[in-house]
């Protein structure tokens, strides 16, 4: 390929090269990405169950879903699981980052153990957080019982059951949360905190108004990972609960999967996808858009 | 002048308890212990709570079919048996599906290495006009997941008869990756510039440069971006749920939700297939883990 090149200007080359090397990811584009995403806005506007080709309907999709409880519910039981999981694990996350972030032995064992359960799949802790949650024989139940509390019901419970899987989510991202503060923890200099106890700052003082400061960046772009990941929660819902009992443990994305799949209403799928994409689209660059507002910035 | 043990020391005291101690007393070696003695205390808790529920899988494996369905539950297996893995290999194809996983893990984990790393030393060495919008593009990308797209992608593979092979899965890997670029892209960008321009100046073309300068000096990127790529690809589900249907084709993942929705399926055998499904991840964890956790939290600490 080289050889064609060699009459060209040097700046010519460097233009076909460049363009060149990008051809995978163009095309990847293309067809797994922007392509898809640009389809899916027109099959909402169609009826569609892959044996009978695509008929125009207009907006009887986005009318449909509108008045459709079931939508209504799994955007609702999406939000409280990204509501209580991101702010969860991000909570205990620096609070265990901030114990974590001292010289004492060990301190890189523990570091590993925190970090396991991201490398396990959602389907593996997802099995085996249902066997610990199973009311019967289950570990959780049994160890409630010590402490004068339950028999919970956990997953077969409507009540209890999104509870459930957020505190699987917590125990997924804990480890990530732990890690990410940690780096961030160890980036702030230490002089910050010596000249604050020059000028008497306490313990707290020093918390609120230089490490959480200093912290921002990296709380704001794990809050934005944290919400963007929870927003897609599915594997969970599909081995532990069906979406069930009573759909409520129905997300959103399990929503797209059953008409998508099981109903085979591509059209209706699609438009629940459009709705999908605009929250995480719209939210994303409204968070970066205030990100200044947000995020303390150092220089 | 403090000296640097009090400083610390004094970071401990706010840290352990939010409210500050008086000096004389954080310098007894007592109470400094103290403090010690109880971080550790919390860490081996949060430790427990975090690991426990592995254990708890691995425990279980263990157990006789029995066992499994009395309360209370008995913490160690009364008697350690293997049935529970030989039942699970026995009455499932477990070892293809460990093979499956395996195979496409691997592919995928090339595939975004080669083509991650093409488009990021395009991105960072050389200059050219629509690198910017081409930049644009693919961090835009990283805002629509596979989730959302994944009815139109759905029946463009039918379209083109890729349903129920693994194409669906192992082609978009080799079609570039946002995530792999982003990371690849940051350390690139640390390489002298100069380093290129001389070998360009020997006769070296762009090929031969990301090759022989960028891979070389990166080695550690890649390999924390492939030990991430191959565990997420194993860990994938969503994608090879809809695309993969031939039970001989599924990977580990679905392997092991289909094994879940079977009804005969008793907890003793979930946990054992969970945790062989589990093994090939914990080890290469246990080997690799700085560079897993480099590879997870990379793109976060740079941005």
């Amino acid at each position: 390929m080289n050889v064609s090149f060699r009459n060209r200007t040097p700046k010519h080359r460097e233009t076909l090269w460049g363009w060149g090397l990008m051809v995978p990811t163009l095309l990847g584009l293309f067809f797994f990405t922007v392509g898809p995403f640009l389809v899916a806005i027109y099959i909402s506007f169609t009826s569609w169950s892959l044996f009978q080709g695509p008929v125009w309907v207009g907006l009887a999709n986005y009318k449909k879903m509108f008045h459709d409880p079931l939508f209504w519910t799994s955007w609702w039981n999406t939000a409280v699981y990204t509501g209580f999981s991101v702010p969860l694990s991000m909570i205990i996350g620096l609070g265990i980052a901030v114990l974590l972030n001292r010289k004492l032995r060990g301190m890189a064992f523990f570091r590993v153990l925190f970090f396991a359960p991201m490398t396990i799949g959602v389907v593996a802790s997802g099995l085996l957080w249902a066997w610990m949650f199973s009311p019967q024989y289950g570990l959780l139940n049994y160890i409630f019982h010590f402490v004068g509390l339950g028999p919970f019901r956990w997953l077969t419970s409507a009540s209890t059951c999104l509870m459930s899987i957020i505190i699987v989510g917590v125990w997924r991202a804990l480890g990530f949360t732990i890690v990410i503060f940690l780096a961030g923890l160890q980036s702030i200099p230490e002089a910050l905190y010596d000249a604050a106890a020059v000028d008497g700052a306490g313990g707290w003082r020093k918390f609120r108004h230089i490490t959480i400061p200093m912290l921002s960046p990296t709380i704001f772009f794990s809050t934005l990972i944290g919400v963007i990941m929870s927003f897609q929660v599915f594997e969970q819902t599909y081995v532990m609960t069906q979406g069930g009992p009573g759909n409520s443990t129905l997300t959103i994305i399990y929503f797209i999967y059953q008409n998508g799949f099981s109903y085979l209403r591509m059209g209706y799928a699609s438009a629940v996808s459009v709705s999908f994409l605009l929250v995480i689209v719209m939210g994303t660059t409204l968070l970066l858009r205030f990100q200044d507002r947000l995020v303390h910035y150092e220089n | 002048m403090r000296t640097k043990p009090e400083l610390e020391s004094k970071k401990l005291e706010f840290n352990q308890s939010g409210k500050k101690i008086s000096d004389s007393q954080a310098r007894t070696k007592f109470g400094k212990q103290l403090i010690t003695g109880s971080v550790y205390l919390l860490l081996i808790l949060v430790a427990l709570v975090v690991i426990f529920p592995i254990i708890w899988m691995v425990l279980t494996s263990f157990k006789l079919e029995g066992e499994v369905q009395v309360y209370p539950p008995t913490i160690l297996p009364k008697a350690w048996s293997l049935s529970a893995y030989r039942n699970v290999f026995k009455l499932y194809p477990f070892w293809l599906f460990l093979l499956n996983s395996f195979l496409i893990s691997i592919a995928v984990t090339v595939g975004t290495l080669i083509s991650s790393s093409m488009a990021a030393f395009s991105l960072v060495h050389l200059r050219f006009r629509g690198r910017e919008v081409i930049f644009l593009a693919i961090l835009g990308t990283l805002m629509v997941p596979f989730a959302a797209t994944m009815v139109p992608i759905f029946i463009e593979m039918a379209k083109v008869h890729w349903l129920n092979t693994w194409y669906p899965l192992i082609v978009p890997a080799f079609l570039g990756n946002a995530y792999g670029i982003f990371l690849l892209r940051q350390l690139f960008r640390g390489i002298p510039r100069e380093l290129g321009e001389a070998a360009k100046l020997d006769g070296c073309g762009p090929l031969r440069i990301l090759c022989f300068i960028y891979v070389p000096l990166s080695k550690s990127a890649f390999a924390a971006l492939g030990v991430v790529t191959f565990i997420n690809s194993w860990n994938n589900m969503l994608a090879p749920l809809i695309f993969v249907n031939d039970r001989n084709k599924m990977p580990v993942s679905v392997g092991l939700a289909y094994l879940n929705g079977q009804g005969s399926s008793i907890w003793s055998w979930i946990m054992a297939a969970s945790t062989v499904s589990v093994v090939p991840l914990l080890l290469m964890y246990a080997i690799g883990q700085k560079y897993v956790v480099m590879g997870m939290t990379m793109t976060e600490r740079n941005k």
